[in-house]
C-alpha cells in the first residue's frame, strides 16, 4: 500500500506543473527538464479584445438586400413568422388601398418586419425554412440595452443589412447561397 | 432512530428540519431539499423540484416536429447534440426515414464528445461540492472549452447547438473540423491521466466519497435508475450495447461498471466511460465516409428541414432513446398524422435518477448529501422540464 498523503502530493505536483504552464519562464523550465507542455486556453481581456469567433457562429438574424435597401430578397411570405418556435417574427405585407399586394422589383415585400431580439432564442430555423435566402444570422452580439420594448424589438429598418456584409462575415456560407440563387435565376 | 438512544436520555432531543436550496451554488440549479436532522444525521429528506418548469411538452405538441429541436437543446443544457440525437432518432421511427451514413458518424461523434463535456463538467462540480473550490472544476472546463469550440465551428453555438436532425445533421462540419476534433480527441487522455493523478489516488476524495450514498443493485433496478449511476452500483446495462442504435454496433468499446455503488464509483465510472467514449471516437473519426461519398443529411431529411410543416407522419407511435450521458434519454412522439405531434414526452435521465435521492441520504450527515445530490448528476432544465 502507498504511503498515505502520497496520492494528495501527487495531485499538488499536477497543480505546480499547471501553474508553471502558466508563465513563459515556467514552460521554458518544464520544456529543459522534457517535461511535455499543454497550451492551455488564455484569458481574452473583453472588451478591450474580442474572441474570433468561426465562421458560423450565429447569434440573431438579419434581412439581406442586393443593392439598395429597397432591393431586399424578402418576399414576405410569412413562412419564418409561421416556422419560428418561440413565434417571435412578426410580418404584415405591404399592400395598396385595394387590399392588393404591392410589388416592388417584381416581388412583394413586407410593410412591417419586426423580431423581438428578447425572444429569439438564436435557434437558426427561420435561415433554414426561408425558401429565398431572403434571411441570414448575423454574429454582432453586442446587443444589449435598457428598454424591453423600444430596443428589443427590430424593426425593419434596424434588420436590413447588404448581401456584402453578408458576404463579409460569413464569406463561406454566402457564396453557396449566392451560387443557389443564380441557379434560380434562369428560371425565373 | 438507532442514535436516538445513544444520546442520553436526560436530554431532550428534537429533530432539526433544513432547507437546503432552492437558490444555491451545491443544488446545481433551483431544486430544493428539505432535510430533517437528528444531530446531524439525515433522518428525511423530501425534494421540491417544479422552479423551473417551462412546459416543454406541451410546447412541443403546439410546434412542429423540427420546431422543437432548439426546446431539445434546453433540456440538459450540457448534452445539446444528444438531447438532439434523441428526437431525432424517434422522428425517424416515426416517419420512416433512413439517415445517410456521414450524417450517422457525424452524430455519433458529436453524441461522445457531448459525454466528455459533461462527464468532465460532472467530475469537476462534484469535486467543488466537497470543497475542492475551483481548481479540478477549472481543469476540467479548460479541456470541457475546446471540445465546446468544436461544437461551435459545427452548427454556430456553443450549448444551444440545434445540429442533429432527423437523417443526419442540418449541415456538414467545416473544413479542417474532422482534423481539429482528431487533435483533441488524440490528446484527451492525456488530460485523463492529468485528472486522475490529480483526483483518483487522491486519499481526502478517498475519504469523502468511499462508502457514501451507496445505492445496491436491486434498489437501482427497482427504481429504474439509468446511466452510469445505474453501472455504478454494478448492473450491466448501456442502451449503446443493448438496443444498439444509429451506428453504435459496429464500435468496439467496454462497459465500465462499479462494484460498490458509492460516490466513489460513480466517480471512477465516468472516468472510465470518457476513456471508451475516446475509444468510441478515434474509431468513428476514423472510418467516417467523405462528404463526397455521403452526404451529411439523406434526402428525406433535408426536405423536413427546408419544410417543416409538410412532414405528416403517419398516425401510430414511437419511442426513440439513447444512451445519454446522463442517462437513458427517451422521446415518445405519438402522431394523429396531422404536422404537429399528439403527444410529446420526454423521459429525462436526471428526473428518474433522483428518485432514489432519498434512500442514498438517510443517516449520512449533511456534508454528504452535497456530495450524493452531486454524484447522481441532475440538470435542473431536465428534471423539471
Ligand atoms: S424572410 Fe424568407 S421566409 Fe420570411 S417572409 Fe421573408 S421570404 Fe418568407
Ligand atoms: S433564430 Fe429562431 S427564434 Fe430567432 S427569429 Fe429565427 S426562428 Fe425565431
Amino acid at each position: 500500500m502507498a504511503v498515505i498523503g502520497s496520492g494528495v502530493l501527487r495531485g499538488m505536483g499536477v497543480t505546480f506543473k499547471t501553474f508553471l504552464e502558466t508563465y513563459p519562464w515556467g514552460r521554458l523550465i518544464l520544456r529543459t527538464l522534457r517535461i511535455p507542455v499543454t497550451n492551455g486556453l488564455f484569458t481574452i481581456p473583453y472588451p478591450e479584445t474580442k474572441q474570433q469567433h468561426p465562421e458560423r457562429f450565429r447569434y440573431f438574424p438579419f434581412l439581406v438586400y442586393d443593392g439598395t435597401p429597397d432591393n431586399l430578397r424578402c418576399v414576405a411570405c410569412k413562412i419564418c413568422e409561421q416556422e419560428c418556435p418561440p413565434q417571435c417574427i412578426h410580418i404584415v405585407m405591404e399592400k395598396d388601398e385595394q387590399g392588393r399586394p404591392v410589388k416592388a422589383h417584381g416581388r412583394t415585400l413586407p410593410k412591417q418586419f419586426d423580431i423581438d431580439m428578447s425572444i429569439c432564442m438564436s435557434c437558426r430555423i427561420c435561415v433554414d425554412v426561408c425558401p429565398f435566402d431572403a434571411i441570414e444570422m448575423d454574429n454582432e452580439y453586442e446587443l444589449s440595452a435598457s428598454d424591453r420594448y423600444e430596443h428589443m424589438i427590430f424593426d425593419k429598418h434596424k434588420l436590413l443589412k447588404s448581401a456584402d456584409y453578408f458576404q463579409k462575415i460569413k464569406p463561406t456560407e454566402a457564396a453557396t447561397v449566392d451560387a443557389r440563387l443564380a441557379a434560380k435565376k434562369p428560371k425565373a | 432512530m438507532e442514535l436516538k438512544t445513544s444520546i442520553s436520555p436526560t436530554i431532550e432531543t428534537q429533530q432539526l428540519e433544513v432547507n437546503l436550496g432552492p437558490q444555491h451554488p451545491s443544488t446545481h440549479g433551483v431544486f430544493r431539499m428539505i432535510a430533517t436532522l437528528d444531530g446531524e444525521r439525515i433522518v428525511k429528506l423530501k425534494p421540491v423540484m417544479g422552479y423551473l418548469h417551462r412546459n416543454h411538452e406541451q410546447i412541443g405538441e403546439r410546434a412542429t416536429y423540427i420546431a422543437s429541436f432548439p426546446f431539445t437543446d434546453r433540456l440538459d443544457y450540457f448534452c445539446a447534440m444528444s438531447n438532439n440525437f434523441g428526437l431525432a432518432l424517434a422522428i425517424e421511427k416515426l416517419g420512416g426515414i433512413q439517415a445517410s451514413e456521414r450524417g450517422e458518424y457525424l452524430r455519433v461523434i458529436m453524441a461522445e464528445l457531448t459525454r466528455l463535456v459533461n462527464h468532465t463538467a460532472v467530475i469537476g462540480f462534484l469535486l467543488n461540492d466537497m470543497g475542492a473550490f475551483g481548481t479540478p472544476l477549472l481543469y476540467a472546463f479548460r479541456e470541457r472549452e475546446k471540445i465546446l469550440d468544436l461544437f461551435e465551428a459545427a452548427s454556430g453555438s456553443r450549448m444551444m447547438c440545434n445540429y442533429v436532425r432527423p437523417g443526419g445533421v442540418r449541415e456538414d462540419v467545416p473544413e479542417g473540423w474532422l482534423e481539429r476534433a482528431r487533435e483533441i480527441v488524440n490528446a484527451f487522455p492525456r488530460f485523463l491521466d492529468e485528472f486522475e493523478a490529480l483526483l483518483t489516488e487522491n486519499e481526502i476524495v478517498q475519504q469523502r466519497c468511499q462508502h457514501v450514498g451507496v445505492l445496491s443493485k436491486e434498489l437501482a433496478m427497482n427504481a429504474s435508475i439509468t446511466g452510469p449511476m445505474l453501472r455504478a452500483s454494478g448492473v450491466n446495462y448501456d442502451i449503446r450495447k443493448v438496443d444498439g442504435y444509429s451506428i453504435y454496433p459496429r464500435f468496439t468499446f467496454k462497459i465500465p461498471l462499479g462494484t460498490v455503488g458509492d460516490v466513489y464509483d460513480r466517480y471512477y465510472v465516468r472516468i472510465l466511460e470518457m476513456r471508451e467514449s475516446v475509444n468510441i471516437l478515434q474509431q468513428a473519426l476514423k472510418e467516417i465516409p467523405d462528404s463526397s461519398a455521403s452526404p451529411a443529411i439523406s434526402p428525406k431529411g433535408l426536405a423536413l428541414v427546408k419544410a417543416p410543416r409538410t412532414f405528416r407522419p403517419p398516425r401510430g407511435e414511437a419511442y426513440g432513446r439513447i444512451e445519454a450521458p446522463k442517462g437513458e434519454l427517451g422521446f415518445y412522439l405519438v402522431s394523429d398524422g396531422s404536422s404537429q405531434p399528439y403527444r410529446y414526452h420526454v423521459r429525462a435521465p436526471s428526473f428518474i435518477n433522483l428518485t432514489v435521492l432519498e434512500d442514498m441520504c438517510l443517516g449520512y450527515k449533511v456534508a454528504d448529501v452535497i456530495i450524493i445530490l452531486g454524484s447522481i448528476d441532475i440538470v435542473m432544465g431536465e428534471v423539471d422540464r
